[in-house]
């Protein structure tokens, strides 16, 4: 049964320094507000997971939060690249970043594969690239049925997983929908969870195809009202498509992202 | 004049994998013009959606909202791409050499100490083993087309003829290069990319200037139509 608490006490509770952490939202409903508590607390030593480590990753790495990202598409979707975290890859600066690098397609399988309590997954990826060679958590199977061989990917479970939604209600239950990414797959591939939610109801309305994550798979729940600014939440806001654009200027200056910093802290 | 040409490569009724920036514009061109039932999937996990702005990302509530049906992303790959349900597949590259293989990972230097520091793979890798066709968007410069990229993000044609086979990848590889200055194909038999079209107002020479390794020209080497105005009236409508 997941606690409802105020954000600061959630995070404290559910991230913790040299933890193995997801923030996941594709595109929608990312879980900015929360990423920036975890700024404020200070945490340090994270290993960040994300299939698109976008903006809200560029901050946490800036803010030297993180010792090591595993991801597979590391940009500012729409906008270009991620300073903060280029600056760490080939600078180094606030201190140099550990990458493991995926496909899509291998991140979304290492989820399902964790979230389904399976050691790894199975698909046909990878083949003929050079990102096999760079991480052990990449292998080759062979099909028992078929001989044919496929590529496995180990599963990636998490000590935490963080996202947004829209609503939950009093007894933690959590309703999402819109574009749901792999939401559902971070939280049931975690050791302990945080939502943070538009608003916490009363009741939760049925709403076809919304995905309901069932109050005992969650530890925490958070209100934040626009905490997923600047992404969105479907049905509360839109993406201020503008911020995405302003933080290709904000990231490129260690000083102005230094000053953008300040303001959060 | 990239755009439209890629826009044109779409045929009516083809499911398509579009990638936002000039794959997303180029596709919504298509849908507005000769392809009015062209299915737009985006891996965020949106299906048949017929957005009436150009969404910034791939995950725009936009594309949500005027979708056939939004499902998850392991879904999305497991599901619609990796079985081979997509026709055609569009990929961008920062680097690209002439068996087609792409760059989108780290150039310069070596992979832990990259010169330059890309986005990665992103889903690219596994749409271009497994959707029927792939056609590759890209600028073309004698930075961007090397004899060799520095990291294969995705697989091409390897080092040439049979390799694909050989790897027991589904989809034909890429079938179609669209660049500002012409159209590459890959060679029937050897798989190397050829220069087969050239964009209005564009020579030979500019294009063998622009490309780092021995650039091959068709014999029967097309030029393209110039975009009518109905195209460039849809196309400024679109990115206003």
């Amino acid at each position: 049964m997941a606690t409802i608490a105020p954000l600061a006490e959630a995070v404290a509770h559910v991230v913790r320094d040299g933890d193995t952490v997801a923030f996941e939202g594709f595109t929608h409903l990312i879980p900015f507000a929360a990423g920036h508590e975890v700024i404020r607390q200070g945490r340090r030593e994270l290993t960040l997971v994300r299939m698109t480590p976008d903006v809200l990753y560029d901050q946490l790495i800036g803010a030297g939060c993180a010792r090591k990202l595993v991801f597979s598409w590391g940009g500012n979707p729409g906008v270009g690249s991620l300073h903060r975290f280029r600056d760490a890859v080939q600078n180094g600066w606030p201190r140099p970043l550990e990458l493991e690098e995926h496909s899509h397609a291998g991140m979304a399988n290492r989820y399902v594969a964790a979230a389904s309590g399976l050691p790894f997954a199975v698909l046909r990826g990878y083949t003929g690239t050079d990102l096999p060679g760079r991480t052990a958590n990449i292998a080759s199977v062979t099909c028992p049925f078929t001989g044919e061989v496929l590529t496995a990917v180990a599963a990636l479970e998490l000590d935490a997983a963080v996202v947004h939604a829209q609503r939950a209600d009093r007894h933690g239950n959590v309703q999402l929908w819109g574009i749901t990414g792999v939401q559902k797959e971070a939280v049931l591939a975690a050791t302990r969870s945080l939502v943070t939610v538009e608003e916490v109801v009363d009741e939760l309305e049925p709403r076809p195809g919304a995905v309901v994550l069932p109050s005992w798979v969650v530890d925490y729940v958070a209100e934040a009202p626009g905490g997923a600014h600047p992404s969105y939440a479907h049905d509360y806001s839109v993406r201020d498509n503008d911020f995405y654009v302003a933080w290709d200027e904000i990231s490129r200056d260690r000083e102005k992202f230094a000053r953008w910093l300040g303001s959060v802290a | 004049m990239m755009t439209v040409a890629a826009a044109r490569a779409l045929r009516d009724g083809a499911v398509c994998f579009v990638g936002i920036g000039l794959p997303s514009t180029a596709a919504n061109l298509a849908r507005r013009t000769h392809a009015r039932n062209l299915v737009l999937v985006y891996e965020s996990g949106t299906i048949g959606a017929k957005p009436d702005r150009l969404p910034l990302s791939i995950g725009d509530g936009v594309l949500a909202d005027t979708a056939v049906s939004v499902v998850g992303v392991p879904e999305i790959f497991n599901y619609w791409l990796q079985p081979g349900r997509i026709d055609v597949g569009f990929l961008g590259a920062a680097q690209l050499d002439r068996f087609g293989n792409i760059n989108t990972t780290v150039i310069g230097g070596d992979y832990r100490n990259p010169g330059v520091r890309l986005p990665g793979a992103g889903g690219a890798p596994e749409i271009a083993a497994s959707c029927r066709e792939v056609v590759v968007v890209v600028r073309q410069t004698e930075r961007a087309f090397v004899e060799r990229v520095d990291f294969v993000t995705s697989f091409g044609f390897g080092s040439g003829a049979g390799e694909r086979e050989r790897l027991g990848l589904t989809g034909a590889g890429p079938q179609l290069v669209i660049t500002d200055l012409g159209v590459l194909r890959p060679d029937p038999v050897t798989r190397e990319l050829v220069l087969t079209e050239l964009h209005p107002g564009v020579d030979v020479a500019t294009a063998h200037e622009r490309t780092g390794w021995d650039l091959r020209v068709a014999a029967d080497l097309g030029r393209g139509e110039p975009p009518t105005d109905h195209e460039l009236a849809v196309l400024r409508e679109l990115t206003r």
